[in-house]
């Protein structure tokens, strides 16, 4: 408030009269702040660190507090710092488990990626219905996982199995195949799903990276009587690796920490033959109720997909600075 | 003309000595008299208006069991004075749905138990004591399965519903096609005939896989029957590894290559349903559900002359003996009211109302033998006289019912080791190439670190 004198003419009298303050002082003051790129930085930023807090950090550290404690379903439970760990490393299941998740990711994504190439190079080609072919080709990756691993497990089916059914008529065998009742096969079987489902994502992808090379350099190549195999490896793979390397890097993370293809396809058997650390830690924590020893077994996964990352970041950030 | 009467307008309200007239028997009778004060009152309890009751169940084998269920609803929220709503869900999503329940702290206020998790989730449910006792009282009592599977300390904190008794469904002539006349007594009996039978491409068919129903309930009893247990009386110490297990797990072996459909390790629930009603297989331990589709699809589901095949299937009330005898394990139901729930005394209520006669005997009569009560009493009901013969062999099932963690008592610890399929995966191994004594080695080595 200011307080302004007013006096009036011939007389003695003095009036004073609260006004208010210049609103050309307020705005000025909000043409500040906005105009402060640092609240202007934290405005846009609140919401994703509010959303990654809530959704990121909180299951996180949650995770981590029931990784070291005795919680189960109902009861809070105590610290009891490594114990959940030690007792799972203890476990043969678990063991059977780890090993099932390395081969799994390990095979996968090797298969998802060589398939994925030669898809992505026949389909850089020009040939009549270049565009329907694409994207029917995306169809394995649209379709929801449950319901496609529901249609393969038909095909897989002990007793049903169209696949037995046309190798045995086509004289291929003699004795039906025990796709998900023998534990190697059911592994493999996994695989050949999950190589299915996700090598339309390594061909799109890879496909888009193809696009951005340069015909002049393959004609350029040609000309100084490069061959098929020589263009590929010294004209496209160098410039195809960075696409190929981030795209290798997210598959590893999702076929590593995969759940839902496992859990409907074999639930994990025979005789735990196909659990991977996500179904385990699921069978643990949620159909047993040990959240603490569940928490703890997916937590495993940690220091791996970690690692992943890391390498992922190290490479991007050499590419920015090259 | 009549005249505007203020008193009589009034009458739509209720005055002060009314409201506590009524009010006060009402409160008295739902207080001293549960569900029956409510029906002798005439009306709705005070339950706050809008108050809502959620219940959750498995989707039934039996289709109309559900149907029977939800039509009852509406009578149910009419008496209750409360709208109350059944939420059926895949029987595997039942435990998921519980431990996010009672971790938020949120969810429905009625969850259908299977087996003993009431053990699993003691500290998260509501004693149900009166309701049970209640119930027990009326009806002749529980089978004994359901005292360590729903009672805690000496509290009642599920409620005990039903049990789904299993037998073993065959095909009568195809057991008489190998010379057997009843279906075997014994296992080296079933193991001929089933051998024979395997040979014409008619196994027997059963699941080791990882499945809450069929796996285990073939299993467990094996290991019984031929006298292995899990821990002995006290609990506390694991006794797997012995004589009885090992020639168990051996049997298995042999039964399975020369007898078995071997890709039963990769079944499901309802695998061996289809299998069955395909012509694939000559016998499987399962519910009544066999006999029942067959039945009810007699015009689709037919043998190989064309006949409705349910004319051929007949049930063998247990799984063939062992040297130690016949002990089967039954999947039996309960019903829990969640603590966290703010609708607790309807809860309550609403269970003593889903038990009373004149409501649980037309779910009872539709399940036709599918699901028993928990009560003695119902072996008596005059559907037993009425249902098809195969199908009577139901009507006792559940009176010799075990519950895993056998000879000790049924703790959480037993759940743990049944969710970690220990029982079954020890079968399993066997049957896929483990030496019978180091697949039961395996077991004790999971048993004693769930034991300590």
């Amino acid at each position: 408030m200011v307080n302004q004198v007013i006096e009036g003419a011939g007389s003695a009298t003095r009036v004073e009269v609260a006004l208010p303050h210049p609103t050309v002082s307020r705005s000025a003051r909000i043409e500040r702040l906005l105009e402060s790129e640092r609240l202007l930085a934290f405005v846009l930023l609140a919401p994703t660190v509010v959303l990654l807090g809530v959704f990121i950090a909180y299951p996180f550290v949650m995770g981590v507090w029931l990784a070291l404690s005795s919680t189960s379903v109902g009861n809070i439970g105590k610290f009891v710092g490594l114990h959940n760990f030690v007792k799972a490393w203890n476990d043969s299941i678990f063991q059977t488990t780890i090993r099932n998740t390395f081969f799994y990711t390990f095979w996968a994504t090797l298969f998802k990626l060589s398939l994925g190439m030669w898809l992505a190079l026949l389909l850089n080609r020009h040939f009549r219905g270049k565009r329907l072919v694409r994207a029917s080709m995306l169809l394995p990756f649209i379709i929801p996982t449950v319901l496609s691993t529901f249609a393969w497990r038909w095909m897989f089916d002990p007793t049903f199995s169209v696949l037995n059914w046309l190798l045995y008529r086509t004289g291929a065998i003699t004795v039906k195949l025990p796709f998900l009742s023998d534990g190697t096969y059911a592994l493999w079987c996994a695989i050949v799903v999950n190589t299915w489902r996700g090598m339309p994502f390594f061909a799109i992808t890879l496909l888009a990276g193809l696009q951005t090379v340069s015909p002049d350099l393959h004609e350029a190549a040609s000309l100084d009587g490069a061959n098929g195999w020589q263009r590929f490896w010294h004209v496209t793979w160098p410039l195809l690796k960075p696409v190929t390397i981030v795209v290798v890097v997210f598959s590893i993370i999702q076929t590593f920490s995969d759940f839902q293809l496992i859990y409907v396809l074999t639930g994990g058997g025979p005789a735990n033959s196909t659990h991977l650390l996500a179904t385990y830690a699921y069978q643990i924590g949620v159909m047993a109720g040990l959240l603490g020893e569940g928490a703890a077994i997916s937590l495993f996964m940690f220091p791996v997909l970690f690692i992943v990352v890391w390498i992922q970041l190290r490479y991007l950030r050499r590419l920015e600075g090259a | 003309m009549d005249t505007f009467d203020r008193d009589k307008k009034v009458g739509s309200r209720i005055d002060r000595r009314t409201f506590l007239k009524v009010g006060g028997a009402v409160g008295v009778v739902a207080a001293a008299g549960g569900l029956e004060g409510i029906l002798a009152a005439h009306r709705a309890p005070a339950y706050a208006q809008g108050t809502k009751l959620h219940w959750v169940r498995w989707v039934d084998f039996i289709p109309e069991a559900d149907v029977e269920l939800k039509r009852q609803m509406p009578e149910a929220s009419k008496v209750l004075g409360a709208e109350v709503t059944l939420e059926t869900i895949n029987a595997n999503d039942l435990q998921p749905r519980i431990t996010a329940a009672v971790q938020s702290g949120s969810g429905a206020d009625i969850f259908m138990f299977q087996y003993n998790w009431a053990q699993l989730y003691a500290n998260s449910v509501v004693d149900v004591s009166d309701v049970a006792n209640e119930i027990a009282k009326a009806e002749g009592g529980f089978y004994d399965v359901y005292g360590p599977s729903a009672r805690v300390g000496g509290r009642w904190l599920a409620m005990p519903h039903s049990i789904i008794g299993n037998a073993v469904a065959y095909r009568r002539s195809w057991l008489k096609e190998v010379g057997a006349n009843e279906f075997p007594k014994t296992w080296e009996e079933a193991r001929k005939v089933f051998s024979q039978l395997k040979k014409k491409g008619k196994p027997y068919g059963q699941t080791l896989g990882h499945t809450f129903g069929d796996a285990p309930t073939f299993a467990y009893p094996v290991l019984w029957n031929f006298g292995g247990a899990e821990t002995d009386a006290s609990g506390k110490k694991v006794v797997i590894n012995s004589k009885g297990t090992v020639e168990s797990v051996k049997f298995m072996q042999a039964f399975w290559k020369e007898a078995s459909d071997e890709g039963g390790l990769a079944w499901d629930d309802t695998n061996n349903n289809r299998a069955f009603h395909a012509g694939e297989i000559s016998a499987s331990l399962n519910g009544a559900s066999i006999y029942i589709v067959a039945k009810r699809q007699k015009d689709k589901i037919k043998d190989e002359k064309g006949e409705p095949m349910y004319q051929d299937i007949d049930h063998a009330g247990l799984l063939p003996a062992g040297p130690a005898g016949q002990f089967p394990l039954y999947l039996n139901h309960s019903h829990a009211v969640m603590k966290y729930s703010k609708n607790q005394k309807l809860a309550k209520d609403f269970l003593r109302w889903l038990h009373k006669k004149e409501n649980f005997e037309k779910w009872f009569v539709t399940n036709e033998g599918y699901s028993v009560a928990a009560t003695t009493v119902w072996e008596k009901h005059p559907m037993w006289d009425k249902i098809d013969k195969p199908l009577q062999v139901f009507r006792t099932a559940a009176r010799k019912t075990r519950i895993f963690g056998h000879a000790g008592p049924s703790t959480a610890k037993a759940t743990e080791a049944f969710s970690k399929y220990i029982i079954v995966d020890m079968y399993a191994k066997a049957v896929q190439g483990m030496k019978a004594e180091d697949a039961v080695k395996w077991a004790e080595g999971e048993l004693k670190k769930i034991y300590g």
